[in-house]
């Protein structure tokens, strides 16, 4: 049943075919085997899991069960759950038991999804690799010695080696998209604003926003029907209807523009992975799609900009650790300022504290306009060349990632190597743009990810250019050898 | 910009972390490292441009000014490092 996808596993569901009970203890049993060796999960909740597939039982029993009733997914550890450990995997939070529920973890519980546990993931999302995890680094199931990507490493390496039917992750500069591209998985990184980030521990309040990882764009879709729409929890919750993104699925994409924006295939980019993009543009050419080059000229200038913004808002929202009312205290402090500095000081990691600085340094008295005024200006001239892009395009497709999975180890000591992971995904958060990346083909064995960028709250259009692609291709059908 | 490890101490204190000495020798090069890095945004010509405040120009929204939350003190208080009488300890401020 594992290798099957959400939207068959449902039907299964609902004709009766197998029960959740028993689906779910098949992922348990996956988890059991190979979480040791990938070590994807930080928390699974077996217990609460098997309840939540009896009750989604007597849901499918009874007639009111939903599409998501009794289909086991992962939480990245970065939503808030009641009663179950929260912790952004950082020893800051390794004591802390979240009070309450995100609204995303919410509203999968109300749809009947099983939650299996919490997914590992870069310390408070900030890291391209999973590698700044207090619990330790994930293995790509693709190839062990390579990362899964981040920050949503646990989520992407769950969900390709079948532990998770699907999974939640958040992106703030790419956490969604890039590790899907790594892992040979389907992610979506919506419009900012359409998923609530209510009980999502913050980043960069200005950027973060929650989706899903899955094998297919049809699953995709199934997930954000769940996770989308307006939440009054959220102030930055946009109130605009949501459509069935399952309902335009199947619309054929004949006539369709896509802009390619010639700063994605330049220097730096890998050139099997630009060469696999290049065939996956083709193949739209031949469904009926137009192409014409674009240009983004302010793009290059994402990284610099999101490396002031980011770490400028990681400064303040990460003030509230404080040792005083949840999470990590310092043993014996000597005064206040003591408490304050060591517990900060022990509970986070080393890239945290580093964004941290850099956001401090940024904010500080008399470097304000030299960093995070102008990278907001940079930030209007980015969202502005997306705006003129797309007057003539319907989306926007390049590469998710300059390369695929790099070695574990790899840029771990070079901050600034690892930040350029992600030069292709940022802009779309920058300008607070929808984007899905799909796999497109594969490297010396390891997936390769492109990316579809589209106009605000364009969601159903990316699924629906995705799921035509995914159709035509195989690509999102291949498995890691290992775990079949 | 270079920093110099004075202003990585400084930095340190403001973000109220504590840092070891070896490790403040790091963070001088690695915090010099990405400072030099985004400064490529002085590349841009941003003069006449209006800084982003949301990507899509929404504004607060505002609400009644009413009581929603229940009071749940106990059991937020229930994850806290140190409490007493309904009240978070910390060491002693005032003497």
């Amino acid at each position: 049943m594992y290798k099957q996808t959400i939207a068959s596993l449902s039907d299964g569901l609902h004709q009766g075919t197998f029960s959740s009970v028993e689906l779910t203890r098949q992922c348990l049993e996956r988890i059991n085997r190979y979480n040791a060796q990938l070590n994807c999960f930080i928390t699974v909740t077996e217990e609460l899991a098997l309840a939540d597939a009896r009750e989604a039982d007597r849901r499918l029993q009874s007639g009111e069960a939903a599409p998501m009733t009794g289909i086991p997914i992962a939480h990245k550890d970065i939503f808030c759950t009641d009663g179950v450990k929260t912790s952004c995997a950082s020893r800051m939070l390794d004591n802390f038991i979240a009070p309450y529920d995100a609204t995303v973890v919410a509203s999968f519980k109300n749809a009947g999804a099983v939650m299996l546990g919490k997914t590992n993931m870069d310390e408070f999302a900030m890291g391209s690799s999973n590698e700044t995890s207090f619990y330790g680094a994930v293995g790509n199931p693709w190839d062990s010695t390579k990362v899964p990507g981040g920050s949503s490493g646990g989520s992407a390496a769950a969900v390709a080696a079948r532990l998770a039917l699907g999974a939640t992750g958040t992106d703030t500069g790419g956490s969604i998209r890039q590790p899907a591209a790594l892992c040979g998985l389907t992610g979506l990184k919506p419009t900012y604003g359409r998923v609530s980030r209510y009980g999502m521990i913050a980043f960069a309040s200005s950027l973060d926003q929650g989706g899903p990882l899955t094998y297919t764009a049809e699953d995709a879709a199934l997930m954000l029907n769940v996770m989308a729409g307006f939440d009054e929890k959220d102030s930055t919750s946009i109130d605009q209807a949501v459509p069935d993104y399952c309902a335009g699925l199947n619309q054929c994409i004949d006539g369709l523009k896509i802009g390619v924006p010639k700063e994605f295939f330049g220097e730096g980019l890998d050139s099997v992975v630009g060469d696999r993009v290049e065939q996956a543009i083709q193949q739209f050419e031949k469904m009926g799609a137009t192409i014409v080059e674009v240009s983004l000229p302010n793009s290059m200038l994402s990284v610099p900009a999101y490396y002031v913004v980011a770490p400028a808002e990681c400064s303040s929202n990460l003030s509230r650790f404080d040792g005083v009312r949840y999470g990590y205290r310092c043993e014996e402090p000597v005064d206040l300022m003591d408490l304050y500095k060591r517990s900060r000081g022990e509970g986070f990691g080393a890239e945290v504290k580093r964004r941290i600085m850099i956001g401090t340094y940024a904010l500080s008295a008399g470097y304000y306009d030299a960093y995070y005024l102008k990278a907001q200006k940079l930030r209007q001239l980015i969202s502005d060349d997306f705006r003129r892009a797309f007057a003539g395009v319907d989306v926007i497709i390049g590469p998710t990632t300059p390369t695929t999975a790099f070695p574990v180890g790899d840029k771990l000591d070079d901050p600034i190597q690892m930040y350029l992971s992600d030069i292709y995904t940022i802009a779309a958060n920058l300008a607070g743009l929808p984007a899905i990346s799909i796999p497109c083909g594969f490297s010396d064995g390891l997936p390769v990810g492109m990316q579809i960028i589209g106009a605000y709250f364009k969601e159903e259009q990316l699924l629906n250019i995705a799921h035509q692609y995914q159709q035509e291709t195989d690509w999102h059908k291949q498995m890691p050898e290992g775990f079949s | 910009m270079a920093l110099d490890r004075s202003d990585v101490e400084k930095i340190a204190h403001l973000a109220r972390l504590a840092v070891s000495e070896e490790d403040i020798r790091a963070y001088t090069c690695s915090l010099t490292d990405i400072l030099k890095f985004v400064e490529q945004m002085d590349s841009a010509d941003v003069v006449d441009v209006t800084p982003m405040a949301h990507p899509l120009d929404a504004v607060q929204r505002l609400r009644e000014d009413e009581v929603r939350e229940v009071n749940q003190r106990e059991k937020f208080q229930s994850i806290a490092p140190q409490v007493e009488a309904g009240l978070y300890l910390v060491p002693r401020v005032i003497e």
